[in-house]
């Protein structure tokens, strides 16, 4: 297995508090890696690390090889063209229409004719399944159709790499599957290398090659779909079979937390 | 009990100390970015976004046009009815000329245009740089490669650059206008008199420190509104405190301003 992202023993804080404890995972090339997990245990703020937003205390993380882990702004951006991200809300620029949203990089990073970029940006468009909507405004879409405009957005510069933060999140089962299947046709069409952050379950058994499990911001299980059916990890069963977490009090203990001592 | 009021004290002021170098600082990042993509960006091949340009041009300046006419129409006829209260006491209502013509172009102008422009334009900065960090279209540029402060501000810094002294000459001329209008139907003062009283006191120096100041008020109050705006962290709640938050500061930063300004040339010139 060819990694194409490696993380190395990675450390970040929000203000004082740890919010990833010294992970390290490798993402394969050419597969979806799906980054699962309950809230609030990270993965967010990992997917934002992997994308260059947020720097990390330390450990090191190594794009096609290149540690973008304190890297300068200008060979960032370089590293960024070959990134595309689809963000939960889709964060289309809400003042320009959708074939303005799709050519933006295009028009900031390459030196195309107006005429080739339309035609690039049809392309893209069509993709998605949204030929005919170029002249539309990202307010006047529906969340299904906002997000799949911020995938034609992501393909733009035809990336090796496309990061989703929870594709699936507000969308109902029906337009939630077809983004699924959406990604899927992307990995085996254009053989980008794809990391989804999420937690719902019908999407990782859906477009899962890999699997990477977060817990209160260690790693708790990495390995194949297949592997994870079978991980005998307390936690990993508690998500793939829907338990709620055990109270975290007995009665005794819950009387002396409301009294205060 | 002395050494712990002491150390909430202490503790208060460290925490209030480190905090606000902390807003410099970042004040002090946004401006130089700013004016790095404005001056020294284009000659690195990232040049200026001409179109946005244009188009905050037109909505900070030119859709402001009526109601800073109106407001410093009315501006010249105040300052003309109150001079006149005073100067016709003393026979000197000529006078009103040389004052209204002073005033309006040394310091009425150029402040009654910021102060507009700060509640029209500086707050519509922080409310849409702020919405879009909200809705993480920030991040969603920064993940472009796309510099938010260069894509965002630039334009609205380069605008704001040349509206605010092109307003500020307008609001000059229709706010002596003004005090003309009051003077020749209400005051009685001949049309020729008053604009041969208006012409030997008012000098091209007047009107020039009051343009040099609406282009300092012009780099102020698009820094206060980006800088607030890229403050937001969460929500809608928080747009709107930032908001009103870039208004309030930015008038008190025009008027900082205006007093170092005024000072240095009342000293210099």
């Amino acid at each position: 297995m060819e990694e194409a992202i490696k993380v190395d023993s990675l450390v970040t804080h929000y203000g004082e508090r740890q919010i990833l404890k010294n992970i390290s995972f490798n993402v394969p090339r050419g597969q979806t890696t799906v980054i699962l997990g309950g809230s609030g245990c990270g993965k967010s703020t990992l997917l934002k690390h992997l994308i260059g937003l947020l720097q990390p205390t330390s450990g090191k993380i190594l794009i096609n090889g290149r540690n973008i882990a304190g890297m300068r702004e200008e060979e960032m951006n370089e590293v960024r063209k070959k990134m595309g991200v689809l963000f939960q809300g889709a964060a289309l620029l809400n003042s320009m229409t959708l074939a303005d949203n799709v050519a933006l990089p295009l028009r900031e990073h390459t030196k195309l004719e107006e005429s080739t970029i339309g035609i690039m940006v049809r392309m893209k468009l069509d993709l998605v399944g949204l030929s005919g909507f170029e002249q539309f405004y990202p307010s006047q879409l529906s969340g299904g159709m906002k997000k799949r405009a911020g995938l034609a957005r992501a393909m733009a510069l035809d990336p090796d790499f496309l990061f989703f933060d929870e594709p699936s999140a507000g969308l109902d089962p029906v337009t939630a599957a077809g983004l699924d299947q959406l990604i899927l046709k992307l990995r085996n069409v254009f053989k980008v290398t794809i990391v989804v952050v999420t937690h719902e379950l019908p999407s990782l058994f859906m477009i899962a090659d890999y699997v990477i499990m977060l817990d209160l911001g260690e790693i708790i299980f990495a390995g194949t779909l297949d592997e994870l059916q079978i991980a005998e990890h307390p936690k990993v069963r508690m998500f793939l079979e829907r338990k709620p977490e055990a109270e975290e009090y007995s009665p005794e203990d819950y009387f002396k937390f409301i009294a205060g001592d | 009990m002395m050494r712990s009021i002491a150390e909430a004290f202490f503790g208060t002021v460290g925490r209030r100390t480190i905090a606000s170098f902390r807003a410099l600082h970042d004040a002090a990042k946004l401006i130089n970015t700013t004016f790095y993509w404005t001056v020294i960006g284009p000659f690195k091949g990232k040049t200026v976004r001409f179109h946005a340009s244009v188009s905050e041009i037109v909505k900070t300046g030119y859709n402001s046009i009526p109601i800073v006419s109106v407001i410093a129409f009315f501006v010249g006829i105040i300052l003309a009815l109150q001079s006149a209260y005073q100067l016709r006491k003393l026979g000197a209502l000529i006078y009103v000329a040389s004052l209204v013509g002073v005033s309006i172009t040394r310091e009425l102008g150029p402040i009654l245009t910021a102060i507009i422009v700060a509640g029209r334009s500086g707050s519509a900065f922080a409310a849409e740089i702020g919405s879009m960090k909200a809705a993480e279209e920030v991040d969603a540029l920064i993940s472009m490669g796309i510099n938010p402060v260069r894509f965002l501000v630039v334009p609205k810094l380069i605008a704001l650059m040349l509206m605010l002294p092109a307003l500020t000459i307008i609001a000059d001329g229709i706010g002596l206008f003004g005090g003309f209008f009051l003077a020749v139907t209400a005051l009685g003062i001949h049309p020729y008199n008053y604009l041969q009283q208006t012409t030997s006191s008012l000098m091209l120096k007047d009107v020039f420190t009051g343009v040099v100041k609406a282009w300092a008020f012009g780099v102020v109050i698009t820094i206060v509104g980006a800088y607030q705006g890229f403050k937001v962290e969460g929500g809608a709640e928080e747009v709107g405190r930032m908001t009103t938050a870039s208004v309030v500061i930015s008038i008190f930063m025009v008027i900082v301003f205006d007093l170092f300004f005024t000072a240095l040339f009342f000293y210099f010139t």
